[in-house]
């Protein structure tokens, strides 16, 4: 039987607020243990939390952002379970009535764009960190808590069951993200948990409407172990019924050395979280005039983005898809065409060498040692002819390590391109007279010898030959 | 039993019937409240008249780590230590 899976996202982000969402503890990541706590956030009796008005904010904008509805009256409950690295035994999040609802984004996988909704939006406290003290979670005896990150406030992005497939699951993650870097809410740093993902996969069989029984991936935090978590799922729920098994409902883990997804058995057998409203949190009411004012304040989308450099500058969907997926990129970008550079060749440029460059060396584009305006410059150098688009790329490996000005490196290097006919012609000719047997073989018919002739000259200039002008002197020379 | 165990509630097999006999009274007086008509009555989901109660995003200072361990049954290196409590199968 033909089985399709049905994937959706919860995607949990921090916000990049100064303070906690209910205290005025800080938020910043790897401070020492247990030095950002306070009664409020360590569930002491009797203290009263208020809601930081940046949460608030940085909330309706992630749901505007996402073409969802705002609730004018929006308010905060309890969620109750048992987990250690919650101090209060429950969880101040939101439950009929978040701030966000019924939104949507669009992913493009496969030249294909897609829409994929979005239940909700809701904010909420993050929990605290386990540090476990054996060497894995099965031998410790015990368990250590820091609260630090207790009480960091979240937003919950839940999508719904609209993905087919990992790399749909992917581009629909990233496209979260690319929005919450865009509207500045969250710093998206996967690898500190800014932004991770609970992965609910199940499977039907091709046609049919009724939804399979699922299982749930938790604290997915890169796009590589999403994707691979997503295919081992579907690949082991597919053996499971082909093999007339029955999909159990559980929470498994990813083991990213292993490759595997793993059964967890927590000891609350069901989740039956008995929601309250929060009674020490009134309610939050946001009026049409408020909501307004919040869109006329958002920066220019992706999408929005994506669509003017397709319509301003030419580029593919493809290409202008990769440059704005980041508001770095997007910017970076910007800054190499206001050096007056092409801009398709500023796109190819970015995807290519530099990224492959930051990749190698784990930076951030917005860190790179190449600045835009000096990459910028570096085309212009090729549009002009005075170097090469073969030479660009060691004049570009030599950029990497040095800030001058592309110009000058060039100069230094003796890089320039070497457009002169006159010097140009000595070369082709040595060549010719040490190459009898390729000129032999044109002169007989074989018209594909002259590439390697072509080969022998710029092999001779070190490059710098323009390839345009050998070309020309070459077949004229010998037709003669 | 369940409640019991969802509250981490130690109760005694002994207890159990009194503590069942006392929340069936709490329930049957749900009971009388859910018969009151309330289909003009809005759900309250705040009991007092406040909304927008904002705090602005200010960091204060947070306790010293001496003090909020304090009340800790148990700590460890500056971390709170508590028993194991996943399970994997
Ligand atoms: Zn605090």
């Amino acid at each position: 039987m033909q089985y399709e899976a049905v994937i959706g996202l919860e995607i949990h982000s921090e916000l990049k607020t100064n303070t906690k969402i209910f205290c005025g503890c800080k938020t910043t990541f790897g401070a020492e243990q247990n030095t950002h706590v306070c009664p409020v956030c360590l569930g002491l009796p009797g203290v009263l939390p208020s809601v930081n008005k940046k949460v608030v904010e940085f909330a309706i904008k992630a749901g505007l952002a996402t073409n969802c509805k705002i609730n004018e009256y929006s308010k905060f409950d309890r969620k109750n379970y048992y987990y250690p690295d919650l101090p209060k035994n429950w969880q101040t999040s939101q439950y009929d009535l978040p701030i966000a609802e019924h939104g949507f984004v669009e992913i493009l996988v496969d030249g294909e764009k897609k829409k994929i909704g979005l239940t909700r939006i809701h904010m909420e406290e993050d929990a605290g960190k386990l540090v476990h003290s054996g060497t894995n979670i099965k031998d410790s005896a015990s368990s250590n808590v820091d609260y630090n990150r207790t009480g960091v406030p979240l937003i919950e992005i839940v999508s719904e069951p609209d993905m087919r497939s990992a790399a749909e699951a992917r581009a629909y993650m990233e496209k979260i993200k690319a929005i919450l870097e865009y509207i500045d809410v969250s710093n998206c740093r996967m690898e500190e948990g800014n932004l991770r993902a609970d992965i609910n996969v199940s499977l039907r069989p091709v046609g049919e409407e009724k939804l399979g029984t699922r299982t749930e991936m938790k604290n997915i935090n890169s796009f590589k172990a999403l994707e691979d978590a997503i295919n081992y799922e579907i690949e082991r729920q597919t053996e499971v019924l082909e093999d007339g098994g029955k999909i159990v409902q559980e929470t498994r883990t990813w083991d990213p050395a292993r490759g595997v997804t793993l059964s967890m058995r927590s000891k609350e057998d069901a989740h039956d979280y008995r929601y309250m409203p929060e009674p020490d949190l009134p309610p939050i009411v946001t009026s049409k005039e408020e909501i307004e004012a919040y869109r006329k304040s958002l920066p220019e989308l992706p999408d929005a983005r994506r669509a003017r450099l397709e319509s301003e500058y030419g580029l593919s969907e493809y290409d202008a898809t990769i440059i704005t997926s980041s508001r770095d990129m997007a910017e970076y970008f910007d800054g190499v065409v206001a050096t007056g550079a092409d801009a398709k060749q500023a796109a190819n440029w970015i995807m290519g060498d530099l990224s492959k460059n930051l990749n190698a060396d784990s930076i951030a584009i917005k860190d790179s040692p190449v600045e835009a305006k000096r990459l910028g410059e570096m085309i212009g150098l090729i549009e002009k002819g005075t170097i090469s688009g073969k030479i660009a790329k060691q004049v570009f490996a030599e950029m990497w390590k040095n800030p001058d000005p592309p110009e000058k490196i060039v100069k230094d290097k003796g890089l320039v391109q070497i457009t002169d006919t006159k010097a140009i012609e000595g070369i082709v000719d040595e060549v010719i007279a040490k190459n009898q047997k390729a000129v032999e073989d044109y002169k007989n018919g074989n018209k594909k010898a002259i590439g390697a002739l072509v080969g022998q000259v710029m092999k001779a200039s070190k490059g710098k030959a323009n390839p345009q002008t050998v070309n020309q002197l070459l077949a004229k020379k010998l037709e003669e | 039993m369940h409640v019991a165990s969802l509250s981490r509630l130690r109760v005694e097999e002994s207890e159990t019937e009194s503590y069942q006999a006392e929340l069936d009274k709490i329930i049957s007086y749900m009971d009388i409240l859910t018969s009151v008509d309330t289909a003009n009555t809005p759900p309250t989901t705040y009991a007092l008249p406040m909304e927008n109660v904002f705090r602005d995003d200010v960091p204060k200072e947070s306790l010293s780590r001496e003090l909020a361990l304090s009340n800790a049954p148990d700590e460890e290196d500056g971390y709170f230590k508590v028993p194991r409590v996943l399970e994997e199968s």
